[in-house]
């Protein structure tokens, strides 16, 4: 029988390592699938390419799979993720001077998501009182988890995203040079963006997105519910070739293989040094050569991260509710946790679970706040702080 | 069909030369009011200086997400925008994303008055990519008879051959070897800087 061919879109990330290590070591192959990647350049182009049935399947941010199947932003388009493809992996990078300032006002541990939060709201009420343009923070996208983590992270301290600084939408590979130009004091974006801007001596490794939460889904192997509903064996095998690709990627051993697959001309197109760190999960924080270690900076399949648990799809509708993108009906929450399909994941691996992987009790562990309840998302949001009203 | 000229049409391009033939057709056509921003600094503010009916953008331009952040937060700023005029028309919407455009339409304009303008950067978006396919194809041709020449020179050179004899030569171990001739240039090429 011939090979199964397939398209998948992709951006070049270290968060696509499952999904092109598949590919490039044969784990699709195997599987019976022949699938060719698609490099794109805008989350809107593997949005439209995924819903308009040019790609079967997508490296997709988590919230735009949830934004599409309930009409936010673009075409109503039914999508499911029965793989995800990260956990976590994205940071906080700040410009030299704002480090300076930041650090300048900490009262506490400055890896204390609250100690900089709360720092960062005295910063910005000196710059007020000083006449002087509000602080610039960039962000992928408006359906994403570096826009909803930037927003819980400076909410936390009191600053107010919308009204207090300028949060912008910046295509990833324009972050540096935009910190280096001044446009941008502030970016949050995945591996390996932050380094770049370490290794040129431009920003700091404020945060590791790990922490603020404990687990937060990064992005997922998209498809059409339709497509998936009509072709099972095609998803189980591709869920298959990636769970295996994404447990390749996690072995030590491996990495320096991994890194040379990304870092080729057509994958990533970065050095395999930077993307080495981003495996390890050891980063350069500080022009000074400072390090900092995690083991859950980012997750490509190790604690069951490869798994979609719907609590994290719910997390992500919480904070489209809580930010005014949408509004809030249980309907609409329904549709949302939807999305994330555990069942797809285990008829295809098979009960493959490890039970060591830490979880906090509510799925998320958030730094801060209260704790998420996925059946009462709206008390939730009622003691969270700052928030929008949805405006349609 | 006369052309709605009040229509106001911004290309958001950094290839200049399509810009200019899609402007051209939308000016031939009727279009007059046509802005043409290639510069992504300050996108947003000259989209709000022009404020257009209909942005067209490149699909291979990145800054695609920083219009989609915006018209999230146009409703507080402006009226609101809003991708195509109708989700029902997946059609014209896979044309154009097939073609390499895509347009953004501000909501409430009718979708008559759109459609004429989508198919004609439709059909000048494809006209352009047929003439780059052209001038690639143009391109590695005469990459490879660069090569191909070179290994000939370098043949003439160590076996004492004729020109027309090196050519021979390089044809009868490319069809033995089932390659195509510039392959097997190139492996002599690569050979002889090795030996060098």
């Amino acid at each position: 029988m011939s090979a199964t061919p397939l398209r998948i879109g992709f951006i070049p990330l270290v968060d696509a390592a499952a999904l092109v290590v598949a590919v490039d070591r044969g784990f699709a192959r195997e599987e019976g699938l022949d699938i060719t990647l698609v490099r794109e350049v805008s989350w809107s182009n593997v949005r439209d390419k995924l819903n308009l049935g040019l790609f079967d399947a997508a490296h997709l941010l988590a919230p735009v799979a949830i934004a599409s199947s309930l009409g936010l932003g673009h075409l109503k388009m039914s999508t499911v993720a029965p793989l995800t493809l990260a956990v976590n992996g994205n940071a906080i990078t700040v410009s030299r001077a704002l480090h300076a300032a930041i650090m300048a006002e900490a009262t506490g541990e400055a890896t204390n998501p609250l100690t900089t939060a709360q720092a960062l709201a005295r910063v910005v009420a000196q710059r007020r009182q000083r006449g002087e343009e509000p602080l610039t923070f960039a962000m992928t996208f408006p359906f994403s988890t570096h826009n909803y983590q930037l927003r819980f992270w400076m909410a936390a301290g009191g600053v107010d995203p919308d009204n207090d600084v300028k949060l912008v939408v910046l295509p990833p590979p324009l972050m540096v040079d935009s910190l280096v130009g001044g446009q941008v004091d502030a970016f949050c974006v995945g591996a390996p963006w932050n380094s770049v801007a370490v290794d040129q001596g431009v920003g700091h490794i404020l945060h590791l997105m790990s922490d603020l939460l404990v687990r937060a889904a990064e992005k997922v192997l998209a498809l059409r519910l339709k497509w998936a509903t009509n072709n099972p064996a095609i998803v189980a095998a591709l869920v298959r070739a990636c769970r295996r690709a994404a447990l390749f990627v996690e072995t030590p051993e491996h990495r320096e293989e991994v890194a040379a697959i990304l870092a080729r001309p057509d994958r990533l197109d970065v050095s395999p040094e930077i993307i080495l760190r981003s495996l390890a999960g050891r980063l350069k924080v500080s022009p000074d050569g400072a390090t900092r270690a995690s083991d859950r900076y980012l997750l490509i399949g190790r604690q069951d991260a490869s798994r979609p648990e719907p609590v994290q799809a719910a997390w992500l509708f919480a904070q489209m509710v809580r930010w005014g993108q949408v509004r809030p009906t249980r309907e609409a929450l329904e549709v949302a946790k939807a999305v994330f399909r555990p069942d797809l994941y285990d008829t295809a691996v098979g009960g493959d679970r490890d039970a060591a992987a830490p979880a906090p009790d509510d799925g998320i562990g958030a730094f801060t706040g209260p704790a998420f309840d996925v059946d009462d998302v709206e008390g939730y949001l009622a003691s969270v702080g700052i928030r929008r009203p949805f405006s349609g | 069909m006369a052309a709605d000229s009040s229509i106001k049409i911004l290309i958001v391009d950094e290839s200049p030369i399509r810009a200019a033939i899609l402007q051209e057709g939308l000016r031939e056509a009727g279009f007059t009011a046509v802005w043409h921003v290639s510069e992504m600094h300050n996108l947003l503010a000259r989209i709000y200086t022009i404020d257009p009916d209909v942005i067209l953008i490149d699909l291979e331009n990145p800054s695609r997400d920083v219009l989609e952040q915006m018209f999230q937060v146009s409703r507080a700023v402006r009226r609101p925008i809003a991708m195509f005029v109708d989700q029902s028309d997946t059609a014209s919407i896979e044309a154009s994303v097939d073609a390499g455009v895509s347009a953004y339409v501000v909501d409430g304009l009718r979708k008559e008055r759109i459609k004429p303008v989508l198919d004609l950067c439709i059909s000048r978006f494809n006209a352009f990519a047929r003439l780059q396919d052209e001038l690639d194809r143009t391109k590695s041709a005469l990459e490879e008879r660069k090569v191909i020449d070179r290994a000939k020179g370098i043949l003439m050179k160590m076996k004492g051959l004729t020109e027309d004899e090196a050519y021979v030569l390089l044809r009868s171990t490319a069809m033995r070897e089932k390659k195509k001739i510039v392959d097997i240039a190139q492996s002599i090429v690569t050979a002889a800087e090795v030996l060098k």
